[in-house]
């Protein structure tokens, strides 16, 4: 999964020629084998190694603020999302619904790496959310609907369907 | 800016660590465990920095980087891996540690659970030259490693091992005047003790490994654990082959309604005339309940589908008026054009037939005298809006205006496209009559309702009076014993397809009318509907030329079943679903290409060149047992989910019984068993011998699905027709079909891969770039959209390889004697793709003639 992560990012950031990767453990850690120096392990070390060879630092925050949010961001994507429980599942969808309340992209205003892989490691929940949960988490929904439109970022995940008008009353919560 | 610790916490000794050492100058508040500081999160979580720009930072790591970063260290690989490792390997198994030293005095256990990360942190440092993790001096890394241990590497009671390395880089950092400080806030000289508290608090998720990851996809749709008893049945039937089984009984038409059989009568929502379906409507309807009726007739029920175009209404009448024909030409001209469609989509009605027949009339009028004679029909008037201008009331569609809700300037009479809300015409602002652009005026008209509880009083009875009778006149221009099937509600089990918009229509105002009537009608039983397919995110839009069409799909190259596979794995069932051309791509490339074809290729190719074309003798083992119990657990599946009519979902089980298919090919090796000794090649003959006979089951069940692929497997493996009803019999008996010794036919691949170019190039194609009124001429003049193109080489290159390919097919087809109606199919099919060919490599004289104009 992690491998089909960084391959759909590397084209996202047009890196000509694809990077070979590995994996470690039982929980797949992906490993990317470095020609000028030790290999690197783990999808969010990964990840911003590949932002910085395609030259596009902003996606890792303009300042310091930002770099610790995104970072912080990337830190609860691999720590709390992946391999979380269906308990679990309500009180991250219901936390990270009430951040986004004021929120365009996870880190305020300016779209960085923290939305891809926010995006990709959420995506397996959202797609088995129903219609009334969508709308229950309306703010995860709206930002989810907005990323996977963002050019060049859904690549190997099938699109979600967001309906646009409501279906049930609001007020209920 | 602010940071926020409390005591006890062991998060906190690296935030103060980092604090004292950037030399960063900071408020810092001490605050209890209950503390909510964050806003948004449910659970209290500690430490917090509160930033100058009013975010929160609550990760303790991002804290660390952070004050690094901001005194000019920035992260780099090196410091990034570590702490991401800190984060997903060491801190679980520090919390889970210390829970246990603290809270259970388990010591050894609480040693043992970090062996595994103290042993890897070891191995790393010892290849190093450095002091510290990183580098010369010491980083954000080794403070955030160094806090995270330091509780448990400094409890006398805990026993790490020898770790010669980590102690000696763990007494360096350790050293820092930044970290004992930083200890002794948050530990207060009790160690271990100290974090009692917070410790109790945690949640119990994060003090126990989860060492198997539980993927919430993989837990769903696990795999179904056997017993021994079920493997050996299932080993037992398999084994007793194809028995002396009932003939495969001919289709007759007319098919009635028979005695001592389920006798199903299948209708789908009748498309209306004046449009070119599009790939929502064809798998909101016409493919489902293809399929059903297919599988209902292999399961040998009694079952009639019929289906036909609906030709009355106001936008018959409008789209005559439009291409300057009579209503009834419009009609003939697009029942023609729906027909064509449905049959390269291989969509198997008994009989498609439309509504302007005069059997439609004498069933309507006698429905609407019985209604009226038992008083159920009522007079009231309506506001509608009238055009002076052109003289006549608007019906919905015949009025556009803004939205009152959303102001979208181009809402129609009955719906705005922007806000999705209903509307009653006369609300809508600025109204335009679509004809004249002159404004109506309001004005009242009579209509008739139906008398029923006041729900559904509904003007669109004139509408909705009539279409649905057309299932019963339709019906009856099939055969004058039409009333077996309609007036037979002891006998016949009626189904009905539809889209979700449809529901209330059939749910209610139809079975209304034909109770009201009194006539011992047969009533609906079972509803299906789907949800919407959307297209690439957006609506199929005929005027805006978005989104694919009955009449384009087969300009795409690509083949009709491979549209049918897609269109199934995405039908809306639940909630509605997305047509993607990168998913398309996807799905054919990984599921059809590379799980089913490959494994189907696969058995059938081992039989002809190991073993010379005929099955091998089969010695079963516990694995072979156990392969046969999984697939057989498989196509029961199968047949309980689509005799609930819930057909993606069946789909779903085709494409696992290849992948367990695979699978057993990958660990046997009968490639490389072929070359051993004796018993190694009889393993070979066994692993094969069952393999085909699973291709052979997958052609079975494929068959309501991709009725071509299905047929050619079964031509290639030479498989005997009865294999088909006998395995889909009863609850699914999976059974050796193909004996050993059984000769099989020429093996060749099922599917192609679909590139990427050609995907783009079809995405941007169908993409709406496309003029209203060259989409609606693409419609008359089918050929010659293809003859539009220039040549292209690209595209020649796959139309020459789907020539051959297809020529292929049709010899073999004809090499085999099959049946007239297959083989023709297949002939057109290869026309079709050689005057493809042509247009592409700019050989048709058309198309250069209009280049030249």
């Amino acid at each position: 999964m992690a491998l089909r992560e960084l391959s759909s990012l590397e084209k996202f950031l047009g890196l000509k020629k694809p990077n070979k990767y590995s994996t470690q453990g039982g929980k797949k850690v992906p490993v990317l084998q470095n020609n000028n120096g030790p290999a690197l392990i783990g999808l969010v070390t990964i990840a911003s190694h590949l932002i910085r060879e395609a030259k596009r630092p902003e996606l890792l925050g303009d300042n310091a603020e930002q770099r610790a949010v995104v970072q912080q961001w990337l830190e609860h994507r691999i720590t709390r999302l992946d391999n979380c429980s269906k308990e679990e599942i309500n009180i991250i969808l219901k936390d990270l619904n009430r951040y986004l309340e004021d929120k365009v992209y996870l880190a305020g205003n300016v779209f960085t790496l923290a939305d891809i892989l926010m995006y990709y490691g959420i995506h397996h929940i959202v797609v088995e959310l129903a219609i009334q949960e969508k709308e229950r988490y309306l703010n995860v929904t709206r930002w989810f609907d907005h990323i996977q439109h963002y050019p060049g970022v859904r690549h190997h995940l099938p699109p979600v369907v967001v309906l646009r008008n409501r279906v049930y009353p609001s007020g209920n919560h | 800016m602010k940071l926020y610790i409390a005591d006890g916490n062991p998060h906190c000794i690296k935030v103060l660590a980092a604090l004292e050492l950037a030399g960063v100058k900071c408020d810092t508040e001490v605050v209890s465990h209950e503390e909510k500081v964050v806003p948004h999160f449910t659970h209290p979580v500690l430490p917090v920095l509160l930033l100058p720009d009013g975010q929160h930072l609550f990760s303790p790591n991002s804290i660390c980087q952070y004050l690094f970063d901001i005194s000019g260290q920035n992260a780099t690989d090196a410091t990034n891996q570590w702490l991401e490792w800190e984060a997903t390997n060491l801190q679980p198994a520090v919390l889970q540690s210390l829970h246990m030293v603290a809270l259970q005095g388990k010591h050894v256990e609480a040693a043992a659970v970090m062996k595994e990360p103290l042993n890897w942190l070891e191995l790393s440092l010892s290849k190093k030259n450095t002091p510290f993790l990183t580098a010369e001096a010491v980083s954000v890394a080794d403070i955030v490693l160094w806090a995270a241990l330091y509780p448990l590497l400094s409890d006398s009671g805990f026993d790490a091992g020898e770790l010669r390395f980590v102690r000696g880089w763990f007494e360096r950092v350790g050293g820092l005047e930044a970290c004992q400080t930083s200890v002794r806030r948050v530990l207060q000289g009790k160690g271990v003790e100290a974090l009692k508290t917070f410790l109790q608090k945690l949640p119990a998720t994060q003090t126990q490994r989860r060492d198997s990851p539980t993927n919430a996809n993989e837990a769903e749709d696990g795999e179904h654990v056997m017993t021994v008893e079920e493997i050996e049945e299932a080993a037992q039937v398999w084994s007793e082959g194809l028995k002396a089984s009932p003939a495969v009984s001919e289709r007759k038409h007319p098919v009635l309604p028979q005695e001592g059989k389920r006798n199903v009568l299948l209708t789908s929502a009748l498309p209306y005339v004046n449009n070119v379906p599009h790939l929502g409507n064809i798998i909101g309807c016409v493919l489902s309940a293809d399929v059903f009726a297919r599988y209902g007739r292999l399961r040998g029920w009694n079952l009639l589908y019929i289906c036909g175009t609906d030709e009355y209404g106001t936008a018959t009448e409008n789209k005559a008026r439009e291409e300057g024909l009579t209503p009834q030409e419009i009609c003939d001209k697009y029942h023609a054009v729906h027909a064509d469609i449905y049959q390269w989509f291989q969509i198997d009605f008994d009989f498609f037939g439309r509504t302007t027949t005069e059997r439609q009339t004498e069933i309507a009028q006698d429905i609407f005298w019985r209604l009226h004679e038992r008083g159920f029909l009522l007079e009231d008037t309506v506001e509608q809006l009238r055009c002076e201008s052109c003289q006549r009331f608007l019906a919905d569609r015949f009025v556009e205006g803004e939205c009152p809700h959303c102001r979208y300037p181009e809402a129609r009479g009955d719906q705005c496209d922007k806000c999705g809300r209903l509307i009653n015409a006369v609300e809508l602002r600025n109204p335009q009559c679509k004809v004249c652009k002159e404004t109506p005026v309001i004005r009242s008209s009579k209509h008739l309702f139906l008398n029923l509880p006041k729900v559904i009083n509904t003007p669109v009875f004139y509408v909705w009076f009539d279409a649905p009778i057309g299932y019963l006149s339709i019906t009856a221009n099939y055969t004058d014993q039409w009333e077996k099937w309609w007036k037979n509600p002891q006998q016949v089990e009626l189904y009905n397809f539809m889209a979700k918009d449809n529901v209330p229509f059939h749910s209610v105002v139809f079975p209304c009318s034909l109770l009201g009537a009194q006539d011992n009608y047969t009533l609906v039983n079972h509803l299906i509907a789907t949800e919407y397919l959307n297209y690439e995110d957006t609506k199929f839009s005929k005027s805006r030329g978005v989104g694919v069409f009955g009449d384009m799909a087969k300009d795409t190259g690509i083949p009709s079943d491979v549209w049918r596979f897609y269109l199934l794995y995405l039908r809306p069932e639940g909630q509605d679903s997305a047509f993607s051309w990168s998913d398309m791509a996807l799905k054919n490339n990984s599921e059809l290409l590379n799980n089913l074809g490959n494994f189907i290729n696969r058995a059938g190719m081992f039989v002809s060149k190991f073993f010379d074309g005929r099955v091998p003798e089969m010695l079963l083992n516990e694995e072979d047992k156990r392969l046969i119990a999984q697939v057989r657990w498989e196509l029961k599946q199968y047949i309980q989910l689509l005799d609930k009519v819930r057909i993606r979902d069946a789909l779903k089980c085709i494409l696992n019984i290849s992948r367990h298919g695979n699978q057993y090919i990958q660990v046997n090796e009968p490639w490389k068993k072929i070359k051993g000794g004796d018993g190694d090649r009889r393993r070979a003959g066994t692993v094969t011998g069952v393999s085909v006979n699973v291709a052979c089951l997958l052609s079975v069940v494929l068959e309501p699905y991709m009725p071509s692929v299905s047929h050619t497997i079964r031509q290639q493996l030479q498989a005997p027709p009865t294999c088909v009803s006998t395995m889909l019999q009863n609850t699914g008996t999976f059974i050796c079909t193909l004996p050993a010794g059984h000769c099989i036919g020429t093996v060749s691949p099922l599917f192609q891969k679909l590139e990427n170019e050609q995907i783009e190039a079809l995405r941007k194609r169908f993409g709406g770039q496309q003029t209203p009124s060259s989409s609606s001429a693409a419609v008359e003049t089918k050929p010659s959209s293809g003859a539009a193109q220039d040549a292209d080489p690209e595209r020649a290159k796959q139309l020459t390889a789907l020539v051959a390919e297809q020529g292929n097919k049709v010899r073999v087809l004809k090499a085999q004697k099959a049946e007239k109606s297959v083989v023709d199919k297949e002939v057109e099919t290869l026309l079709d793709l050689k005057k493809q060919l042509s247009l592409a490599e700019g050989k048709n004289p058309a198309a250069q003639k209009g280049k030249k104009k």
